[in-house]
């Protein structure tokens, strides 16, 4: 086969879904980051309950850090 | 003949004006629902702390609940006794909105979140901002406080031209943009999710070919299930926007120690 003809019969990609795409790859890291923040919580409860409020605090503030990042890129499959 | 499904798409955010139309205060559903909320909220605050008893009953009892459990987690916790008594109006405000404008998202015939159009998180995230950085301005003077929240100490020179434009960008511009964003986005994914279940079910139930019926009783659990979630999201939420102006508070009172 040619490169014309393969030229020829080439046709434009049509339809969305690109946004789609593109939050399903922004959630891969924040996924594993809540997963490191989360777990690293629970392993400081477990070794110091009595710390456990202030632990359970930080761990909300780090989610609601990392979680924005996945969140902007939700937003951004609709705005582009 | 088989129905067409329609999705949730993002124009069910921008419905029709009802009142007022074509003016700047045009008034459509979702700005409707934002002051049904807020009359709500004044009306809570208003019938608990109304003709206050020394021991607490009935709504009074759940009004003074709500304000320690900001006054103990969020407030004390953060900012120190002394401090986070100076900023529980400006955190019990900012907890107490979040989470009745969110509510409206639960509530059957409602159904949409009053922040999930991004004027309302604007809002709310400009009352942070501007409180915690007049903080810092008023404790420090302008120029002490900008260069102590942007340089970092105890690195080499060449570093610096790296670093301040990250701290700036960091600390003043970045930090409004995601508490605004964080806030609307949880609100408009919870509210497709749940318009997407609910409708599904509506279309397999009644609008679909007799062999889908079925999958109307999975989509109506898993919107029941959801439903919880996004209760939890509301919750959460509400916390984590009041303990982020907490810390950022914080930071501006302590800026030359990091």
């Amino acid at each position: 086969m040619s490169l014309t003809y393969l030229a020829q019969e080439a046709q434009e990609i049509t339809g969305g879904g690109y946004g789609a795409i593109g939050y399903g790859l922004a959630a891969i890291g924040p996924g594993i980051g809540v997963g490191i923040v989360v777990g690293k919580a629970i392993e400081g409860i477990a070794r110091q309950p009595e710390l456990a409020g202030q632990i359970r605090t930080n761990m909300f503030l780090g989610i609601a850090f990392t979680e924005a990042l996945a969140l902007i890129g939700l937003v951004a499959g609709f705005i582009f | 003949m088989a129905a067409e499904f329609h999705p949730p798409s993002l124009s069910d955010f921008f419905p029709p004006a009802i009142l007022f139309e074509g003016t700047p205060f045009e008034l459509d559903r979702l700005m409707l629902v934002r002051i049904v909320m807020t009359v709500v909220l004044l009306a809570f605050f208003f019938l608990a702390m109304r003709s206050p008893k020394i021991v607490p009953r009935g709504i009074q009892n759940v009004g003074e609940m709500a304000l320690g459990f900001v006054k103990d987690q969020i407030a004390d916790e953060v900012l120190g006794k002394e401090q986070g008594r100076r900023f529980l109006p400006v955190l019990a405000t900012i907890f107490f909105a979040v989470l009745f404008l969110n509510f409206s998202g639960i509530i059957p015939f409602i159904n949409i979140s009053s922040n999930a159009r991004i004027g309302m998180p604007i809002v709310l995230a400009a009352i942070a901002y501007i409180v915690f950085n007049y903080v810092g301005i008023k404790k420090y003077g302008f120029f002490k406080y900008v260069k102590s929240s942007i340089v970092v100490p105890g690195v080499p020179l060449p570093l610096h031209f790296l670093l301040i434009p990250i701290e700036f960008v960091s600390t003043f511009i970045l930090r409004p943009f995601t508490l605004t964003v964080r806030l609307m986005a949880n609100m408009l994914a919870g509210h497709i999710m749940l318009v997407l279940f609910f409708s599904a079910t509506q279309f397999f139930f009644f609008e679909a070919a007799a062999g889908m019926k079925v999958f109307g009783i999975f989509s109506l659990v898993a919107g029941f299930g959801f439903t919880l979630f996004e209760m939890l999201v509301i919750f959460l939420q509400a916390y984590v926007f009041a303990l982020l102006t907490a810390v950022y508070i914080d930071l501006a009172l302590h800026a030359d120690s990091h």
